[in-house]
């Protein structure tokens, strides 16, 4: 289905904002100021927004310790995130989360997740709430090729299929469980979605670094789990372009890999070639976006750096009871 | 005596157990790392570099990489354990141990007396725990209060590379399943280690590093240092304190807190978890029922509020146990009435 010029314009613009906000953290994290850790999204751009473009409010998601790509992409509030990565109390989570646990409920972001495999379960009950609901809602959990080896996620399968939730299981396969090859730690030679099918759902495989293959592939799965055929589930075969932290020495890649991948595998690239080949949009159009988005992040920053600092009080700020 | 920092005593001591013992293995998350990948194995050793190089020389059978499956590293530990093998099993965060609850609360540390007494589990879980690196409520946390509530398992906290050496090597020759708690913000200190390859510290028997006869201070781990600074400091007023680094919770040395106690009648325990039901509440209502005659104060325990790890520097900061409040509950104490 051909998306309108709208609606691609919004497309590149999420992806840009995610890509540029990932980046400027790489840089920033090298000076000392933020603190913690931070696991970025950079290179898996068109899954979260090729996942989320077909969502609202009421759909909710649940996310991983790389969660930043779908948080924005789900429209937690790009000033929210960047105050709470730098630990404001005007940050999304008042400087109590920082990156691993960024949230918005209102968002229908049901929260990244510090433990790997720990978001699938709750996805499943979120599910189980919008089949009550009856508005045809649906739940997603975003996990990592990592995740899938983690039992929850089975058990999570699972029950959805005996629940028949409208659970949606989204396996970003970048091929990197932390420091560990997808091609060692999972057992089915790199196919997580011949897992999901083995417990009884229908699946789907697709180019990660395509928003198009992404959108498109969702459209299909969406109007699957909506008509209340069940939960399904996703396979994106995508790549990540930074550590598996900040920090992370890389010793595992071959040489030049994160150089190829980038110019091979860059769905930015990809949809901008993509689009003016078509002659959907023309290079001038995703400037602009280029230029705004970057003005975002500026903004973003300066405001999380001037925003104001937690103090001692806040400690004890939403706790039921204090000792 | 040798020098090396408390990262380099756990994966020297792991060596020399592997080689001394060949039913000694080791598995957990990215232990090797980069297991199929282009860079290729032993692209880590660890994200602590606490299992670098054993790889190499011990192979792919007995240092296990694992993926990310906690409850099934665990389970493999006990099991490997039951079959005769001494496992050294990797939490990566110690806050992962709620993945993997059930195979250490209700299955390893139930076996020997469930049994009947008819099994031993030698196994050992090594695990970093602790905050001060805003890693914020599931990268943070001191889960020793929970491990030491439950019957069954062994808890150790090595607050020195010496003890790391002698503790590690207790685990690893025990036969009972052992919890061995590091301090991430203890990895990179140094100190000096006994060369000798069967130096052993038995769990149970504290250590009194600072002695003085008006206050006990009862600790372990990272804030040992805390309490030692506050010692140091009070020393020079001419206030004595008895520092006491547990080493193990599980067995507790109760003789040397009492012993202390009935000397300087004043107690502050000193603990990184939350504070209800907790290792210093513990000790607090140890010290009131067998050493009650001797108070001349209520004892004291300086312990992070009852909420999760926070985030932000300022918040982290403020929630954890310091030097000042660590002082300022020993002065106290000196002004009770």
């Amino acid at each position: 289905m051909q998306l309108s010029r709208e609606a691609l314009l919004r497309a590149y613009r999420q992806m840009k904002v995610i890509r540029e906000f990932e980046e400027r953290l790489h840089t920033e994290i090298q000076t000392g100021e933020i603190a913690g850790f931070t696991h970025l999204y950079c290179g898996q751009e068109a899954v979260a927004v090729g996942v989320c473009e077909h969502l609202d409010t009421a759909d909710k998601i649940v996310s991983t310790h790389r969660g930043h790509g779908h948080c924005l992409a789900k429209g937690c509030d790009l000033d929210g995130m960047m105050k709470e990565i730098w630990g404001s109390r005007e940050g999304l989570c008042k400087g109590k989360g920082g990156s691993m646990h960024i949230a918005d409920v209102d968002q229908g972001m049901l929260g990244a997740n510090g433990i790997v495999g720990g978001g699938a379960p709750i996805a499943v009950g979120a599910a189980l709430a919008a089949k009550l609901d009856g508005q045809g809602k649906v739940s997603i959990a975003f996990s990592g090729d990592g995740a899938c080896n983690q039992g929850t996620t089975f058990e999570a399968m699972n029950m959805a299929v005996v629940t028949q939730a409208p659970a949606i299981f989204v396996f970003e396969n970048n091929h990197y469980s932390e420091h560990t090859g997808v091609d060692y730690a999972v057992g089915t030679q790199q196919d997580i979605a011949s897992r999901a099918e083995a417990f009884g759902m229908k699946v789907w495989r697709a180019d990660g670094t395509d928003f198009f293959a992404v959108h498109d592939t969702m459209r299909e799965v969406l109007d699957h789990v909506r008509a209340g055929q069940g939960p399904a589930a996703v396979e994106f075969d995508t790549e990540r372009f930074f550590g598996h932290f900040e920090g992370d020495p890389q010793r595992y890649r071959g040489p030049g890999e994160v150089d190829r991948l980038r110019a091979t595998r860059d769905c930015l690239t990809k949809f901008r070639e993509s689009v003016t080949a078509a002659k959907l949009l023309d290079g001038g159009d995703l400037d602009a976006i280029d230029a705004e988005v970057m003005q975002a992040i500026e903004a973003a920053v300066q405001a999380a750096r001037a925003a104001p600092r937690p103090t001692a009080d806040d400690v004890l700020a939403d706790v039921y009871i204090a000792y | 005596m040798a020098k090396m920092m408390y990262r380099d005593a756990v994966v020297s001591t792991i060596a020399e157990e592997m080689e001394r013992d060949a039913n000694v293995v080791v598995l957990g998350e990215d232990v090797v790392g980069g297991m199929g990948t282009a860079g290729g194995p032993e692209a880590i050793g660890g994200i602590w570099s606490t299992s670098t190089g054993l790889y190499g020389k011990f192979g792919k059978d007995r240092v296990i990489d694992t993926p990310i499956s906690e409850s099934a590293i665990i389970g493999a530990a006990s099991g490997l354990a039951l079959a005769g093998k001494r496992p050294i099993a990797e939490l990566m965060f110690a806050d992962f141990i709620g993945v993997s609850l059930d195979q250490i609360w209700n299955q390893m540390g139930k076996f020997r007396y469930m049994f009947g007494g008819k099994t031993r589990c030698p196994a050992v879980i090594r695990m970093a725990y602790g905050a001060g690196y805003n890693a914020a409520a599931q990268h943070s946390q001191s889960v020793h209060q929970m491990l030491t509530g439950m019957p069954g398992l062994k808890v150790v906290m090595p607050s020195t590379p010496a003890d790391v050496k002698g503790l590690l090597r207790a685990a690893i020759r025990d036969d009972d399943p052992v919890i061995f708690l590091e301090h991430k913000a203890l990895y990179g200190v140094t100190g000096e280690v006994p060369d000798d390859p069967d130096f052993v510290i038995p769990f149970g028997h504290a250590r009194l590093s600072r002695a003085g006869e008006d206050v006990t201070i009862v600790s372990s781990g990272l804030l040992l240092g805390f309490c030692e600074q506050v010692a140091d400091k009070l020393a020079a007023e001419g206030i004595g304190c008895d520092v006491i680094d547990l080493r193990s919770t599980s067995p507790l040395d109760e003789e040397a807190i009492l012993d202390s106690v009935e000397v300087t009648g004043r107690l502050v325990v000193v603990d990184e978890a939350p504070p209800r039901c907790s290792l210093a509440t513990d000790i607090c209502a140890l010290v009131a029922n067998k050493a009650f005659a001797s108070l001349k104060a209520p004892p004291q325990a300086v312990t992070p509020p009852h909420t999760p790890v926070p985030f932000a520097r300022e918040l982290e900061s403020a929630y954890l146990p310091s030097a000042d409040k660590i002082e300022a509950a020993v002065r106290k104490l000196l002004a009770w009435r």
